[in-house]
């Protein structure tokens, strides 16, 4: 008989921001609940190496779920008429959901890109809430490099673009298997969801005048950036850093923007130090 | 084995001379570009060339200046850092088209819309000349 993995999916409907959402979520191992944030256009599946590897799932309960509009969370009912912009209350309110259906306690909250930037506004929001944040490729604010109308338009395929956009952010030492199954995540996203998910990035989520808020007493924050990450570069991660006392933030060296997906062996070396010192948290 | 710049990559003079033979021998590269047929302006330090694409293949690669010749979008850059770009292992920074231009170390104008819509392609057809660097193609 084949060997079975551990990781398990199930589905469940939330309310969130008014909206009827159906979903989709993985977990694999006990102990400390780690809910896990895919980046903007990708979902859940980014995560599935951490939860494939029992030095994680030994004394973490590891959860990664799919925002609605990616991965297996369908859009909500009606979104054929809707053009896809993803909010900071938005956002906020499906992670404390998520958080609250499984009723996790006090979880460690991880997210990478726009996942990293969200969890900077709930280690202030939901301080208490808490265990811990860590923010992959996070920062506070970042320099736009590209005109996001190119991610979605008729003349031009959505998920080539997408996928062609970022492919450089993974670092070059990160082996094919990895980089494409990433990329892959680009490649078959919804039409718009990038984008829509990169509005929550640009234009709702200037962190810049509340960082310096994070009691790091309350809820630890700890940030881990890839070398070879232009778009949220070391620079604007260590700026971030400087304004949050008692952050601990590190660059990962040979590793890109999608450091748990683009190569899980390297991103050991930064990550398991980091839940080490998180699960001596009180 | 090729020789490489003090850059990393192969000399812009070298990666030039055999872009159109590696290219072309890509098969995957070849394919994938099966639509494109189009001129570009590869802007390599103050040399302009002018790259013409036929069904994915480079069909003709003139060095300019030329007068009159137009051409669909540029992509451009001192010549050092494409040096580093095609390095084998590039450093930050130098690894990807978007790095360049974020940080101003290229620029790209023109019609955008057929280098978007085969952003992959054009992407590898810039970082070709990497391969001279790794398996001594052509050296």
């Amino acid at each position: 008989m084949v060997e079975l993995e551990p990781i398990v999916g199930r589905y469940m409907t939330l309310q969130i921001g008014g909206r009827s959402c159906r979903i989709y979520f993985e977990e694999a191992g006990s102990g400390i609940p780690l809910l896990c944030l895919h980046t903007a256009g990708a979902d859940g599946r980014q995560f599935r190496r951490l939860m494939l590897d029992p030095a994680i799932t030994d004394r973490y309960r590891v959860i990664a779920f799919d925002l609605p509009w990616h991965g297996k969370s369908l859009p909500w009912e009606g979104y054929e008429v809707e053009d896809y912009a993803l909010t900071t209350d938005f956002y906020t309110a499906a992670i404390m959901g998520v958080a609250n259906a499984l009723e996790l306690d006090r979880p460690v909250v991880m997210g990478c890109s726009m996942g990293g930037r969200i969890v900077l506004h709930l280690a202030h929001a939901h301080a208490d809430d808490l265990r811990a944040v860590i923010g992959l490729e996070a920062a506070d604010h970042q320099q736009p490099w590209y005109d996001t109308e190119w991610l979605n338009r008729p003349d031009v395929h959505g998920g080539e673009v997408c996928a062609a956009m970022i492919s450089g952010l993974v670092a070059p030492q990160s082996p094919d298997r990895y980089r494409w199954e990433t990329l892959w995540g680009y490649l078959s996203s919804g039409p718009g969801v990038f984008r829509g998910d990169l509005h929550f990035y640009r234009a709702d989520s200037d962190f810049r005048d509340r960082v310096h808020l994070i009691d790091t007493t309350r809820c630890p924050v700890f940030l881990l950036t890839g070398e070879y990450d232009f778009s949220c570069t070391p620079k604007d991660t260590l700026r971030t850093a400087k304004d949050i006392p008692g952050v601990e933030a590190e660059i990962m060296e040979e590793l890109g923007h999608f450091p748990m997906s683009e190569n899980p062996e390297k991103f050991r070396e930064y990550i398991l130090p980091v839940l080490d010192r998180v699960a001596r948290l009180k | 084995m090729a020789k490489l710049s003090t850059a990393g990559g192969p000399p812009a003079s070298h990666a030039i001379e055999h872009l159109a033979d590696v290219v072309n021998a890509d098969q995957p590269l070849v394919h994938r570009g099966r639509f494109i047929d189009l001129q570009w302006l590869w802007q390599i330090g103050e040399v302009p060339y002018f790259i013409s694409i036929r069904r994915g293949m480079i069909l003709e690669l003139v060095r300019g200046p030329v007068l009159m010749r137009s051409h669909e979008f540029a992509i451009r850059g001192a010549q050092e850092n494409w040096e580093r770009f095609w390095a084998p292992m590039p450093r930050p920074g130098f690894h990807d088209l978007f790095a360049m231009t974020k940080s101003g170390r290229a620029s790209i104008d023109g019609n955008l819309q057929p280098l978007m819509a085969n952003l992959r392609y054009f992407k590898e057809v810039l970082a070709a000349p990497r391969k001279l660097a790794e398996d001594g193609h052509h050296g």
